[in-house]
């Protein structure tokens, strides 16, 4: 049974297990053991993250690409939910629609890209990728009588995940089990499929093709396989798998702007969630996704306090101040590309 | 007698192969004579014309040296965006202290003025760049995918600090004082500024290439790119051109980062990210590791973004892309590729 579900790609490390099970228990029971709005959202933004960060290490990890259009896919699928959100009634149909769209479109996007970039020239395709996201995010931020502009939208979800649902008048273990934790236990499940869905995929034959690729093009197009279709056809699969984390953005937020799905920003962090969790594992991207959201959500208010103590000292007080975080995980991220770049669970694995 | 011979050994290539060979230096007139039909009113042509190349010889200020370290060495330097935003700060940095000779209404001390803050901008990305070098790609050659993360690690940790020295606030950049307005010459509007930025662009460019094509350097340089090996079992030290190359490059982009600051007369430390967009069209456009192709690439897109932002305003966004798109199904590999693709 697990075998089926994990695809025959465990761990492979007590230690990485252990921190597996960890986050994962540590989501199942989030709602429960850590109350709160602020600590939801922190749990619910950890699930979307994974899966975002999962299906860019495909393509980074597995098939050695850089792209710097996954948040594109991102914003087209939140995007996608949410204009349909706004043009009907809130409904789950509405809800359906939006996520096919986007993620018909998002897919289409990708293998037109692909098909354009990756068959001309591979390195081109990190640089067509970064022209063709800005001008996407330009386009979002202009058509301000679609999108909404940089104030982006707002929108109802179906009743039944909004906090006015009630599923049982009675507190269980003090938690009021309304829409909120219907929701929140939507993305986690859609999550988990997702996540176990890009682990199948990266354990297929499909997959080992694609690391072949990554180890040496030259040799794998040698022994016969077409690199330029089984590359496509990651990005295509990424980019899906991307759109879908939008959708569940989407309905969690209740709010899609350019700010929170399509900047260049959350296209970064991405890239330093997976370096620093560990390309080519989709247990990294777990890993990388969990730890960063936690830094970002609580290490700026350790820095915060750091900074208040060292108020007198000049430029040390600036260089702790809670702004300059991503100052420490952009050296954090160069260091770990020279020093460890199979990321925390290569680490972790290399000691078992 | 002999030579006749021979001439007549080698017949000239058909026509149409010639023309081919020349087709991408037609483009830019091309595109010139395009945007007349389609504006059909001189003066305001001439206007958007101006600006265009203005705007596409700041471009291949900046891309120029991006092309030629990666043609020499194979680097795709992300970091370079970090460069314009550090020049334009630097830049900057000495305009504001010198408003002395900025506001007075002398051209000589408002290009002195400008003169200073582009050696100052240049030598400050000149260091960081042979620190960059040295630190930060030296250990990653012949990696691509490394390459890529560990520059744009670069740029982000550069991003930061330059909020840590001049704040998280944009900053407004004005121009010299006599830089300032236009002249209006038969209904066409000649920005003084423009005229600046195209002289100075066109003066780059004919440097590089006379660098290149015509002292010992420039013919080392231009063998390392077709050829390193090679160049290297001759005895040249191909890393210590790179070097140079890497230096003068990120001084280029230093330059590009004040002309561009007083062009927008604002900077902030995203604008190297935004214009790297930019530089990387024009790259590909006219293909890694070509100057020339580079410069070719940075007037179409400079002409290309103001004839549809006056046609077009709403096309305006992605008519780079479209342009990019356009040349590449023409020629795969760029206008003018190098010898290494």
């Amino acid at each position: 049974m697990l075998r089926t579900l994990l695809s025959e790609d465990f761990p492979r490390s007590r230690a990485l297990t252990a921190v597996v099970l960890l986050i994962v228990l540590g989501l199942v029971l989030a709602p429960f053991v850590f109350p709160g709005i602020r600590s939801l959202n922190t749990a619910a933004t950890i699930c979307i993250f994974i899966v975002l960060v999962a299906s860019y290490d495909l393509l980074l990890g597995y098939t050695g690409i850089v792209s710097f259009a996954h948040t594109m896919f991102f914003g087209i699928g939140a995007y996608g939910v949410a204009l349909s959100l706004k043009a009907f009634p809130a409904s789950w149909g509405a809800v359906a629609l939006g996520a096919g769209a986007g993620l018909v479109l998002a897919m289409g996007l990708a293998l037109v890209i692909g098909l354009f970039a990756l068959r001309v020239q591979a390195i081109f395709f990190a640089m067509v990728t970064l022209a063709v996201a800005s001008a996407f995010l330009i386009l979002a931020s202009q058509l301000s009588g679609l999108t909404g502009g940089e104030d982006g939208l707002t929108y109802r979800v179906p009743r039944e995940l909004s906090p006015a649902l009630k599923l049982v008048s009675a507190k269980v273990m003090d938690v009021r089990l309304d829409g909120r934790i219907v929701s929140y236990y939507l993305i986690f499940g859609s999550a988990l499929v997702l996540v176990l869905g890009l682990l199948r995929v990266v354990n297929s034959p499909f997959g080992r093709v694609l690391q072949a690729i990554r180890e040496n093009e030259f040799r794998a197009e040698a022994i016969g396989y077409r690199t330029a279709f089984y590359r496509t056809a990651a990005t295509c699969l990424s980019a899906g798998a991307a759109a879908l984390a939008g959708v569940l953005m989407a309905l969690w937020t209740k709010y899609t702007g350019p700010d929170t799905t399509l900047s260049l920003s959350i296209m970064i962090d991405i890239l330093l969630m997976v370096v620093i969790g560990g390309m080519g594992t989709i247990y990294g991207a777990v890993v990388g996704a969990t730890l960063f959201v936690l830094a970002k959500n609580y290490l700026q208010v350790l820095m915060a306090s750091a900074a208040e103590t060292t108020a007198g000292v000049p430029l040390l007080n600036e260089l702790v101040s809670p702004d300059r975080w991503l100052l420490w995980l952009g050296i954090l991220f160069v260091l770990s590309v020279y020093f460890f770049p199979t990321g925390i669970v290569g680490r972790l694995r290399g000691r078992a | 007698m002999t030579d006749q011979t021979s001439d007549a050994s080698i017949p000239s290539p058909p026509l149409a192969d010639r023309l081919k060979a020349q087709a991408p230096y037609w483009t830019v007139p091309g595109l010139a004579v395009l945007g007349l039909v389609l504006i059909a009113d001189a003066s305001t042509w001439g206007t958007l014309t101006l600006a265009g190349l203005a705007m596409g010889m700041l471009i291949f200020i900046m891309a120029s040296g991006l092309t030629l370290v990666f043609g020499l060495m194979d680097v795709l330097n992300f970091g370079h965006g970090a460069f314009i935003s550090i020049g334009a700060f630097v830049g900057a940095t000495v305009l504001l202290a010198l408003t002395g000779w900025t506001g007075a209404d002398s051209l000589a001390l408002n290009l002195g003025a400008v003169l200073l803050a582009i050696v100052a901008a240049m030598l400050a990305t000149g260091g960081l760049g042979w620190f960059f070098e040295r630190v930060i790609i030296k250990p990653v050659y012949g990696a691509h995918l490394k390459q890529i993360l560990v520059t744009m690690g670069g740029l982000i940790v550069a991003e930061e600090l330059i909020h840590l020295f001049w704040g998280p606030n944009q900053i407004p950049l004005p121009r010299p004082e006599m830089l300032k307005g236009s002249w209006v010459a038969g209904g066409v509007i000649v920005e003084k500024y423009r005229v600046l930025a195209v002289v100075l662009g066109a003066a780059i460019f004919i440097g590089l290439r006379w660098s290149l094509v015509h002292t010992r350097l420039g013919l080392l340089i231009r063998a390392g790119v077709e050829n390193g090996e090679m160049v290297e079992a001759l005895g040249y030290r191909v890393r210590r051109l790179f070097v140079l190359v890497f230096v003068a490059g990120s001084a280029l982009a230093g330059l590009g980062g004040v002309m561009w600051g007083l062009y927008d007369e604002i900077i902030t430390a995203q604008m190297g990210l935004n214009i790297l967009v930019l530089v990387f069209i024009v790259v590909i456009i006219g293909g890694l590791g070509s100057v020339e192709g580079c410069f070719i690439g940075a007037l179409l897109v400079g002409l290309m973004a103001n004839y549809t932002g006056f046609l077009a305003p709403k096309v305006a966004l992605g008519s780079n892309i479209l342009l990019m798109v356009v040349i590449l199904m023409w020629r795969p590999r760029g206008l003018l590729p190098a010898g290494k693709g």
